[in-house]
C-alpha cells in the first residue's frame, strides 16, 4: 500500500486553531504576569484569523481529505464562521464578568479555544470516529468550563451533573455508532449512505443503532427527554460560561445531527423523522410550559432553549414526505436558519444578564430586570428586542425563524404539529412578555447605575440592532443558509 | 460444542457476572477489583476474535495503569457509603421498571432473529501470518492520522481541565527556589558585626 500525504489545504483553519491553542498554552505559561490579557487577545486573534482562513480557503465544491475523514463544504464553512463569531462575542461579553469574580484565568481562554477546535472538527467530519473525537473535545472542555468557578458549590455541582450525564450520552452515541458500523461495515458517512441506499445494510441492526444515535444527538441539543441537565447546568455555571454553552455548541450539535442523519442515514429518513417528531413536540410543550413558572431568568432561558431546539428539529423532520424529497432543501435550510437565529438571540439574552451583573451581584432573577427602562432606556429596548424576537413577534429575526420552520412543517403536511407549535408559542409569549412588562411598568428594585466596559455596551447594542435588522431583512441570511446547503448536498 | 464456543461462553458468563458485581458490590474496592476481572475476560474474548494487540493493550493499560490508579483513589478517598445509598429504595421502582423495559426491548432486537449466523455471517478466518498489530500499526499513522492527532489534543484538554480545576497555590508554603539557593553569596548568609571586646567579670 502506498501512503499519500493528505491534502492539508482544506483543513488549514483546523490546523491553525490547533497550533494557536498550543501557542496560547505555552505563552500564557511563560508570561505569567500578562497571562490573562495575553490569553484573551490571542484567543480573539485566533478566532478572527481562523474566520479569514476559512473564508479564504472556501470554494463552492465539496472536497475530502485525510482519507475521507474530513469534508470541506459550504455548509461546514458557514457554520464554522458562525461558531468563531459567536465564540468571539461570548468571550468578549464574559471578560469583565470573569474579572469581577476573580476567575479570569488564562486556562479559561485555552479551554475555550480547544472547545472551538472540537466544534470545528464536528462540523467538518465525514467519519463517525472524528465526529466522536470532536464531540469529546468540545464536551470535555465544556465540563471543565462549567465547573470553572471552582469555589462555588453550585458551579461544581453543575459541572459534575453535566459530566456524568454527558458521559452517559457519549456512551449511548458510541453504542449507536458501533451498531451502524456493524450493519454497514463502514464508519464513513458517505459509505454508510451508500450501503443503506444499496440495501446492503442489515436494517433491524441499523434501526437499533439509530435509536442510540438519536439519543446522543438529543442529549447534546438538550431536548426532551434528554433535557434534565439543561436548567441545572445553565443556572449553576457562571453566566459567562452559560453564554458559551447556550450558543456555539448548538450549532455544532446541529451539524452533528445533519452529518449523521442527513449525510449518513438519509435513506431511512422516515424512521428518524418519526423519532424526532415525538422529541420535538415534547420539547416544545415542556419547554414552554416549564418556563412559565421560573423566577430565575437563567432557568427560564434554559427552558426556552429546550423549546427553541424543539422548533429547530421541526425543520429537520419535515424533509422527506412519503419518499418525496422536494421539500428537503427548504426544510433543512429553515432548520439551519433557526439554529443561527437562536444563537444570535441567545448571545444577546445572556449578554444582558452579564451587563446587569456586577462584582458580588448576579442579575439572574427576573425581578432584577424591574424598571430597567428607568435605569437605561436603551438597554431596556435591547432586552425588549431579544424577548420579542424569542417570542416570535413579527418583524424580529425569531419570527422569521419560526415562520420558516412552520412553513416547512406545513409543506410536509404535518398540520397538527404546526398547530401544537403555534399554540405553544402563544403560551410561551407570556413569559417573554412578562420580562418586558417588569422592565417597563415596574419600579426599579436595584437602582445602582449600570457599570460595564464600553466594548460590552457597544457590541451588545449592535447585537440588539442585528436582531431587529435581520428581522427586517431576513432574506439575505436565509438565502445564505439555503445556498450553503444546496452547494453541500 | 466446539472448544472455541465453550471458551467464548465461559468468558462471557464471567464477564457478565463481574460486570453485575461492579454495580452491586457494597465495597467500592471490591467493585474496582470486579472491574479488573471484567477487563480480563473482555480481553480474552478479543483474543478469540484475533485482536491480540487490543486484548493485551486492554489488560496492560486498563488493568495495569488505570484500574490501579483508580484503586488508589478509592482507597484514599473517604467515601461515606451510607450517604451514597440514600434514596436507593425510593428510586428503585422507577429505575428497575425502566431498566427491565430497556433490557426486554434490547433482547427483542439483539436476539437470534436479527443477529443470528445467517444475518451476521462469521468473518473469514485470517490467513496464516496475519498480524493484528501490524494491521493496526499500518493504518494508525497513515489513514487515521487525523483522528490520531485529534485524540492527542483531547488528552491535552483533559490535562488542562484537570490542572485548572484542581491546582491551588498553597499559602504559607515553605518552598525554596533552588536557583536562588545555589546562587547565594557569603554576604547573604554571614554578617560580621564589629563590637567592643568584652571581658567577663
Amino acid at each position: 500500500m502506498n501512503f499519500v500525504v493528505p491534502d492539508f489545504y482544506p483543513a488549514a483553519a483546523e490546523i491553525f486553531v490547533a497550533v494557536m491553542a498550543l501557542v496560547i498554552m505555552l505563552s500564557t505559561t511563560f508570561a505569567r504576569s500578562i497571562a490573562r490579557s495575553l490569553g484573551y487577545f490571542l484567543c480573539q486573534f485566533t478566532l478572527i484569523a481562523a474566520a479569514f482562513i476559512t473564508i479564504g480557503t472556501m470554494h463552492g465544491e465539496v472536497s475530502y481529505t485525510f482519507s475521507n475523514m474530513f469534508i470541506s463544504d459550504l455548509m461546514g464553512d458557514f457554520l464554522k464562521v458562525m461558531i468563531y463569531f459567536s465564540m468571539a462575542i461570548a468571550l468578549l461579553y464574559g471578560r469583565s464578568y470573569l474579572a469581577d469574580r476573580n476567575i479570569n484565568k488564562p486556562e479559561y481562554y485555552l479551554l475555550a479555544i480547544l472547545m472551538t477546535l472540537g466544534m470545528m472538527v464536528m462540523v467538518t467530519s465525514n467519519h463517525m470516529l472524528t465526529m466522536y473525537i470532536g464531540l469529546e473535545m468540545m464536551s470535555l472542555a465544556l465540563y471543565a468550563l462549567v465547573a470553572f468557578d471552582r469555589d462555588s458549590a453550585r458551579s461544581t455541582e453543575a459541572g459534575m451533573k453535566y459530566f456524568v450525564l454527558g458521559a452517559l450520552a457519549s456512551g449511548l452515541l458510541l453504542y449507536g455508532m458501533s451498531m451502524v458500523y456493524g450493519a454497514t461495515g463502514t464508519l464513513e458517512f458517505s459509505g454508510v449512505a451508500q450501503s443503506v441506499y444499496n440495501q446492503a445494510a442489515n436494517k433491524p441492526v441499523l434501526l437499533f443503532g439509530l435509536v442510540f444515535l438519536i439519543a446522543g444527538i438529543c442529549f447534546k441539543l438538550g431536548v426532551v427527554p434528554f433535557h434534565m441537565w439543561v436548567p441545572d447546568v445553565y443556572q449553576g455555571a457562571s453566566t459567562a460560561v452559560t453564554l458559551i454553552l447556550a450558543t456555539a455548541p448548538k450549532l455544532a450539535a446541529f451539524a452533528m445531527a445533519v452529518r449523521l442523519l442527513i449525510w449518513g442515514l438519509f435513506d431511512i429518513a422516515e424512521q428518524w423523522q418519526t423519532m424526532l417528531m415525538l422529541v420535538a413536540v415534547a420539547s416544545i410543550i415542556l419547554g414552554n410550559l416549564a418556563a412559565i413558572s421560573q423566577p430565575n431568568i437563567k432557568r427560564m432561558l434554559a427552558y426556552s432553549g429546550i423549546s427553541h431546539m424543539g422548533f429547530m428539529l421541526l425543520g429537520l423532520l419535515s424533509g422527506v414526505v412519503e419518499g418525496d424529497r422536494h421539500f428537503a432543501l427548504n426544510a433543512y435550510s429553515s432548520a439551519m436558519f433557526y439554529a443561527v437565529a437562536y444563537v444570535i438571540m441567545s448571545l444577546a439574552s445572556f449578554g444582558m444578564i452579564i451587563l446587569l451583573s456586577r462584582a458580588g451581584f448576579e442579575a439572574e432573577r427576573i425581578d432584577d430586570f424591574k424598571g430597567l427602562n428607568k435605569r437605561s432606556p436603551w438597554f431596556a429596548a435591547v432586552m425588549m428586542f431579544v424577548m420579542f424576537s424569542m417570542a416570535g413577534v413579527p418583524f424580529f429575526i425569531g419570527f422569521f425563524a419560526k415562520l420558516s420552520v412552520l412553513q416547512a412543517v406545513v409543506a410536509a403536511g404535518y398540520f397538527w404539529i404546526a398547530a401544537v407549535a403555534v399554540v405553544m408559542s402563544v403560551i410561551g409569549a407570556f413569559y417573554y412578555l412578562r420580562v418586558v412588562k417588569v422592565m417597563y411598568f415596574d419600579e426599579p428594585v436595584d437602582t445602582a447605575p449600570i457599570h460595564a466596559p464600553a466594548e460590552l455596551r457597544v457590541l451588545l447594542s449592535a447585537n440588539g440592532i442585528a436582531i431587529a435588522a435581520l428581522g427586517l431583512a431576513p432574506q439575505a441570511l436565509m438565502s445564505i443558509c439555503a445556498y450553503a446547503l444546496l452547494a453541500s448536498l | 460444542m466446539e472448544f472455541k464456543t465453550f471458551v467464548f461462553y465461559f468468558l462471557s458468563a464471567i464477564l457478565v457476572f463481574a460486570a453485575l458485581r461492579v454495580i452491586t458490590a457494597r465495597n467500592p474496592v471490591h467493585a474496582a477489583l470486579f472491574l479488573v476481572l471484567a477487563f480480563f475476560n473482555a480481553g480474552g474474548i478479543w483474543l478469540l476474535l484475533h485482536a491480540e494487540f487490543l486484548a493485551i493493550t486492554l489488560v496492560m493499560v486498563y488493568v495495569g495503569a488505570v484500574m490501579v490508579l483508580f484503586l488508589f483513589v478509592v482507597m484514599m478517598l473517604d467515601i461515606n457509603l451510607e450517604r451514597l445509598r440514600q434514596g436507593f429504595w425510593s428510586y428503585l421502582p422507577v429505575g428497575a421498571l425502566i431498566g427491565i423495559l430497556l433490557v426486554i426491548e434490547m433482547a427483542m432486537v439483539l436476539g437470534g432473529r436479527y443477529f443470528g449466523l445467517d444475518a451476521m455471517p462469521v468473518p473469514p478466518e485470517p490467513m496464516a501470518g496475519f498480524s493484528n498489530t501490524r494491521e493496526l500499526g499500518r493504518v494508525l499513522y497513515t489513514d487515521y492520522v487525523y483522528p490520531f492527532e485529534l485524540a492527542s489534543l483531547v488528552l491535552l484538554v483533559a490535562m488542562v481541565a484537570a490542572v485548572s480545576l484542581t491546582l491551588r497555590k498553597r499559602k504559607n508554603t515553605k518552598y525554596i527556589d533552588p536557583s536562588l539557593q545555589v546562587s547565594v553569596k557569603r554576604e547573604g548568609r554571614v554578617e560580621l558585626v564589629k563590637m567592643q571586646a568584652e571581658k567577663e567579670d
